[in-house]
């Protein structure tokens, strides 16, 4: 097999970031998460671009008005900015690293952006919503017990075999 | 002696917690970031080397051509349990001094099915995506753009749209195993065991889907 298709197995993969999530709580008191971290980017960006807006805003408010803390400086963001680096080490050691769009055979470029763009503002709110995503919410939710985190697995999963039938054509 | 602990059934001992490090002053904030950096390498590491930044790869879990997203994620979710489970049994952390979901059911459930739409058209969640973006995945770039917009919309439309939804079906801290009314150990079982049963079901599906059609992953 090429090398640029060989994986983990999953098992082994499922093993090593559950050791991760432990370390995280054992360390820090933290799970292991993702869209707390590009919340904190909106928030530190808009805090750039758009100061009276994101001071007076009420779902962002919170995190810019505390000036012995500033919003980039959390422990989600530092996490990420390792996710970031871990990707890229186990992307280059496999030969990964490269330009190109992940599609179907059978769909063009533009359909695949389009829907990457939708999928991506939606799961923007929803992550809002819910608290958290499929990492933060429903992974580390899971591994402490937290009926939240079910509550997401069945939501996310589950209202996924009920909708994939209609974008079927996107993916076979 | 047992004694009860609030979020996470009973410990073993009454017992001086050496974890968590940094929740309870063991260790400062600087290296408290440090740390969440070289977690973060491991999680990144672990989940662009078991194929999370294919897209196709993650979409398979719904198709039934590939379900390595099944896998990682309940041996993850059941690795983290067991382990959190013993570390809090046997004293050596304290679960309560860690962040603990609070659960509110409704936006959890509404949010989530939003998030299920995004993942079906989509074919990533944040963190794939972040990991995606960051390897040559234009895609991956696409969806990341569209979630820092998507948390822009929902600030815009937060105190018309979402404030009271977000609020909604508060039940506080809740721990799955005391709300069904059995012990941590017992559902941390039962999880495995349903867990080990879809594994195999997923395995057999697969074969039976791949055998008809190459899907040129």
């Amino acid at each position: 097999m090429e090398r640029n298709k060989k994986y983990l197995n999953p098992y082994f993969g499922g093993f090593l970031i559950g050791i991760f999530m432990i370390a995280a709580y054992f360390f820090s008191g933290e799970g292991l998460g993702a869209s707390g971290a590009l919340k904190t980017v909106v928030v530190s960006t808009t805090n750039l671009v758009a100061p009276e807006y994101t001071q007076d805003a009420a779902f962002f408010k919170k995190y810019v008005n505390n000036p012995e803390k500033p919003p980039m400086k959390t422990w989600l963001m530092f996490e990420i900015l390792g996710v970031i680096a871990g990707a890229i080490i186990s992307a280059s050691f496999y030969g990964r690293m490269k330009l190109q769009i992940g599609k179907a055979p059978h769909i063009t470029n533009k359909t695949r952006l389009i829907a990457a763009g939708i999928g991506g503002l939606l799961f923007g709110v929803g992550s809002q919503l819910g608290r958290g995503c499929t990492s933060g919410m429903v992974m580390s939710g899971m591994g402490v017990l937290s009926l939240s985190g079910f509550i997401g697995l069945i939501a996310i999963f589950g209202g996924g075999y009920i909708i994939a039938y209609f974008f079927r054509k996107l993916w076979i | 002696m047992h004694i009860f602990s609030e979020n996470f059934g009973y410990k073993l001992l009454k017992t001086i917690d050496m974890g968590p490090f940094f929740p309870l002053g063991t260790i400062g904030e600087e290296l408290n970031l440090i740390i969440g950096f070289f977690i973060g390498i491991g999680f990144g590491f672990s989940l662009e080397a078991s194929g999370f930044t294919n897209t196709r790869k993650l979409a398979g879990v719904f198709y039934g051509y590939d379900f390595v997203v099944l896998k990682v994620f309940f041996t993850a979710a059941i690795t983290a349990a067991i382990g959190l489970f013993l570390l809090n049994y046997y004293g050596i952390m304290d679960i309560n001094a860690i962040f603990y979901p609070k659960t509110f059911w409704i936006p959890t459930l509404i949010g989530g099915f939003i998030m299920a739409f995004g993942f079906i058209i989509g074919g990533f969640c944040p963190g794939t995506s972040v990991c995606a973006a960051f390897t040559g995945k234009i895609d991956g770039m696409v969806f990341v753009g569209g979630a820092l917009i998507g948390i822009v919309g929902y600030s815009l439309t937060y105190e018309q749209l979402w404030a009271s939804l977000r609020m909604s079906g508060a039940m506080g801290k809740v721990n799955i195993a005391k709300w069904m009314g059995i012990s941590d150990g017992l559902f941390i079982l039962i999880l495995t065991i349903v867990a080990a049963i879809a594994f195999y079901a997923v395995t057999l599906i697969q074969q039976r889907v791949t055998s008809k059609k190459d899907y040129q992953l």
